[in-house]
């Protein structure tokens, strides 16, 4: 097997893709975000709950391709628990990351992400691996804490 | 299999012979590389064919020995290049059925062909509440410039279905193609599902109710004979660069005397008669159409093109991929569950077979398979009214020609079994 397709396909990626982890729908989520990725029809729907400012859960449900569905699976796997400021920042920083814009130090657990940067090698598929951070993204940048949150709609297309 | 017809004296008109694929393949330099590590398996000629040894020759010749612009010049090269320009559309008149050269007009590709007929014969023709006709299968590229169309003259933009199997759904075309409706622009050949339509029925049922008839020629030019009268097509485009030739250059066949009626397209210098600054009288066909310098290497080197389809037969080419559609049918059905659209009747497609696996991404296979040497297309082919129909939102697609073989298409199905266990799903 060549090993560049290993570099995008690492193993976490597929065992994130075969069991892809925030399957289970959320009762009371205040934060909605829609994805598309039109150029290959990746679709994703997301939504969160933020409690006391801290993203408490995460629901992630992607029709996609290995990278895209993997991507929205580390994301719900990683972000739980941490506060509104702190997800925005590093979502934000996997994105730049993703595009090939910038490197970060991650936090540790974050690990599995890493592994996305494979992408790079790949440009057309840099989009899947990015439809969940910037449906997440824009669907925090929506959220009112009073109630009035709009769903976020995004599409790969303008990143 | 088909009976060795080689020994016996048959034109190639009557019983097709097979190719000699593998002399074949040894014209056409790119294919004797490895990709990834792999020999490279080329199944995309739908998107654009590799290029044999005479084409790439043409070009490197024309720059070498004879360039000059045509049309205008005294001196050899000029005229040499002219000769050579004009003997190419001598020849596309005779390779789509034997039409005046003078019909053939040389444009950028089957995509601005079209462009040139909205824009010229429709901006003539097509008024406020007349109806343009499309069908629900065909590219972007015959969608988009009817829509436009449409849009400028407040007409209507109607679409012909299609049935479950891939077919047109001609059972309420009364409906659809009406008194009111100028023109009907359909494919001859569907880029996604394969579908050949039957074109001299659709023209007739056209003409009937007095609306042009525009074909899209993009995907069958290349892989069967053509003859635009017995279709019974006004228009046909097509492209250079699926059909062994250069890219940037394609053409379009337009009868005469809509050729002769409809208004230039591009203006400028080549497409005028005379020009005062109160009066400017256009050229005679072809040139009216042809405004600036063309592509002059690229339209030379398609005369090699269509020489080296035509040494092979394009009924011999027609049966090579009839045979090895039947085998990729054969062979794909050893993969569960995969699902390949369009007619599954091989005698009523062409060689472009679109699949889907029932859990792995069109952009996953095309990646797996490049990583083993295989080109294939995947994603939403520019037909997205059409994915929307068949309720996918992207297929890979494999695609055959004169220089792919029953091996080619083992590796393929090969790599896509190995493909599943790589992903493990």
């Amino acid at each position: 097997m060549s090993s560049s397709l290993d570099d995008m396909y690492r193993e976490v990626i597929l065992d994130h893709y075969r069991a892809p982890r925030g399957k289970k729908p959320l009762e009371e989520a205040n934060v909605p975000a829609d994805g598309t990725n039109p150029s290959c029809g990746d679709e994703i729907s997301m939504s969160a709950r933020i409690e006391d400012g801290i993203l408490k859960d995460v629901h992630v449900d992607c029709k996609g391709c290995a990278i895209s569905v993997a991507s929205g699976s580390m994301l719900a796997e990683s972000v739980k628990g941490r506060s509104y400021s702190e997800v925005l920042k590093l979502a934000e920083q996997v994105k730049k990351m993703l595009k090939g814009e910038a490197d970060f130090e991650l936090p540790e657990e974050w690990e599995d992400i890493e592994a996305l940067k494979g992408v790079r090698n790949f440009p057309v598929r840099v989009k899947c691996a990015l439809l969940a951070w910037v449906a997440l993204i824009e669907g925090l940048k929506n959220y009112h804490p009073d109630g009035r949150t709009s769903k976020a709609v995004v599409s790969t297309d303008e990143e | 299999m088909q009976p060795d017809t080689k020994k016996t004296a048959v034109t190639a008109e009557s019983l097709p012979h097979e190719l000699d694929v593998a002399a074949i393949k040894a014209d056409f330099p790119v294919l004797g590389q490895k990709v990834n590590g792999y020999p490279l398996v080329y199944l995309d000629s739908a998107a654009s064919s590799q290029k044999p040894r005479e084409v790439i020759n043409a070009l490197l010749e024309h720059y070498r020995y004879n360039h000059s612009n045509i049309h205008r010049g005294l001196h050899t090269l000029a005229e040499r290049s002219t000769q050579a320009y004009e003997k190419t559309r001598t020849h596309v008149a005779r390779f789509i059925g034997g039409v005046e050269p003078q019909e053939v007009i040389f444009t950028s590709g089957a995509t601005e062909s079209i462009n040139l007929i909205t824009y010229t014969w429709g901006d003539l023709n097509v008024h406020e509440g007349d109806e343009i006709v499309v069908t629900e299968m065909e590219h972007h590229a015959n969608i988009v410039p009817w829509y436009q169309l449409a849009q400028r003259k407040r007409a209507i933009l109607k679409t012909i279905p299609i049935t479950v199997c891939g077919h047109l759904d001609l059972s309420n075309i009364d409906k659809i193609i009406t008194p009111r409706t100028k023109v009907v622009a359909f494919c001859h050949m569907s880029n996604v599902l394969g579908t050949v339509n039957p074109v001299a029925e659709l023209a007739e049922i056209a003409h009937r109710k007095g609306a042009m008839v525009v074909v899209d020629g993009a995907q069958s030019a290349p892989h069967t004979a053509v003859n635009v009268r017995d279709q019974g097509a006004d228009f046909f485009a097509f492209s250079s660069h699926k059909m062994l030739g250069p890219t940037g250059v394609g053409g379009l066949y337009g009868r005469r005397e809509l050729l002769e009626e409809m208004p230039p397209f591009l203006t400028g210098g080549e497409m005028i008669r005379e020009v005062r600054f109160d009066k400017i009288t256009w050229n005679e066909l072809p040139h009216k159409f042809e405004a600036g310098t063309p592509n002059i290497a690229g339209v030379i080197a398609f005369d090699a093109a269509l020489s080296y389809l035509e040494k092979l037969g394009m009924h011999n080419v027609h049966h090579h991929e009839m045979e090895l559609t039947r085998y990729a049918f054969e062979r794909l059905a050893e993969l569960p569950g995969l699902e390949i659209q369009g007619p599954q009747v091989v005698e009523q497609r062409g060689g472009a077979i679109s699949f889907t696996d029932p859990v792995i991404h069109p952009h996953d296979i095309g990646t797996f398979l490049d990583s083993r040497g295989v080109a294939v297309r995947a994603g939403h082919h520019c037909a997205q009214p059409l994915m929307r129909v068949m309720g996918k939102v992207a297929t890979a697609r494999a695609s055959f020609y004169i220089y792919n073989d029953k091996q080619d298409i083992d590796v393929l199905v090969e790599s896509l079994k190995d493909m599943r266990k790589y992903f493990g799903v």
